[in-house]
């Protein structure tokens, strides 16, 4: 095609049809289990070798400033790099249909058995150490930050608003997103 | 409510969070949970733990849940409204962003967001996990797994749901010994 033939031959980079597209996302979203950020990187970068480690950290980066979640982001805008809009919608569907009919079969199996009393005592266990898992992913991502001081305060402070004052979260990240930009802007002029 | 107005307003409620979801879904679950159980009373606080548990065992991007909660309120309108709204805003913006992004990321202010954004998603995640635990949990027995299935992932790179599975078995043990 003309299109192709002029485009920069770039490493790690080369046409990308729609069932491919479909196809990888497809495994990702089905083997991506507690988040699918490991599983992605393994077939976008080593498997598939659909772009290099460092534009898919470039546009995993772009992902993770934007609202909404960044492995949908990146998705989106992996198939519009690829395939358009078309493509997005493709990408999006190979990452989301197959995980929503396995929760859609895994809530209908809950409700067949939620009488029996060792299900109902599993589901709150279950339920319990679902919930740890976020707060231990929290405080590793914590860790691994190496966090200045200020930015704890503002961790600490949108916590507290979240969990303990129960403030909306429009409000809470609206009025505490530009502070935090601005104080972080503040703290590293020059 | 009838099913079309709460469709309608399954869609309105999470497009409008859509846009403004830093973070993704793990940071925007205490919102999830206020909406859902203390706003509109859509699910009890043992239901929003539950779909959570389950939302968390499926495979897939994590802010499947927001679909269970579609699904639960209105069926597949709902579970489809949701999704919809959950995704579409946000994909749109970054697809427009996408394109422009090797203009955006060599901007002065891209480092600037890209460092100040991180600790008010961290701190939404552990809101998350403390709002969901809440939820999920009442007494020594719950507390404790929390703490252990917290300490596994902080302190191991074990797939997660070798916690999940554990807290269940700890659940049928308790549950066995009357303790639940």
């Amino acid at each position: 095609m003309d299109t192709l033939a002029k485009q920069e031959p770039v490493v790690g980079q080369r046409p990308i049809g729609r069932l491919e597209l479909f196809l990888g996302f497809a495994e990702m979203g089905l083997f991506g289990f507690g988040g699918v950020a490991t599983i992605a990187r393994h077939v976008i970068v080593e498997k598939r070798r659909w772009m290099s480690e460092h534009d898919y950290a470039a546009i995993l980066g772009v992902g993770q400033i934007l609202p909404g979640g960044n492995i949908i982001n990146m998705t989106v805008m992996l198939g519009d790099r690829f395939q358009g809009l078309a493509g997005s919608a493709i990408a999006l569907g190979g990452l989301m249909l197959m995980p929503i009919a396995i929760l859609l079969g895994l809530t209908t199996i809950y409700e067949v058995y939620s009488s029996n009393p060792d299900v109902k005592a599993a589901t709150i266990g279950a339920g319990a150490a679902a919930a740890g898992l976020v707060i231990g992913m929290g405080l590793k991502m914590g860790y691994n930050l190496s966090l200045s001081w200020l930015h704890i305060a503002f961790a600490v402070t949108i916590f507290i608003a979240a969990a303990v004052l129960r403030v909306p979260f429009v409000l809470s990240i609206v009025i505490l997103a530009p502070l935090c930009i601005a104080a972080t802007w503040w703290s590293t002029r020059k | 409510m009838s099913d079309d107005a709460l469709v309608l307003k399954l869609a309105m409620t999470f497009g409008a969070l859509s846009l403004v979801s830093v973070g993704g879904a793990p940071a925007m679950m205490p919102e999830i949970h206020r909406i859902t159980v203390e706003a509109t009373g859509w699910l009890t606080n043992a239901e929003f733990a539950r779909d959570f548990a389950i939302s968390q065992t499926a495979p897939g991007p994590n802010f499947m849940m927001i679909s269970l909660v579609g699904w639960r309120v209105a069926g597949f309108a709902g579970l489809v409204a949701a999704t919809l709204a959950a995704v579409v805003p946000s994909s749109i913006l970054a697809i427009i962003v996408g394109r422009l992004y090797t203009r955006f990321s060599l901007m002065a202010w891209f480092p600037l967001v890209k460092s100040a954004l991180p600790p008010l998603v961290l701190g939404l995640i552990v809101a998350s996990g403390v709002v969901t635990a809440r939820a999920a949990v009442s007494g020594v027995l719950g507390f404790g797994i929390v703490m252990a299935s917290a300490s596994f992932v902080a302190l191991s790179r074990r797939n997660p749901l070798f916690a999940i599975a554990g807290g269940a078995a700890a659940g049928i043990l308790a549950g066995r010994l009357g303790l639940i």
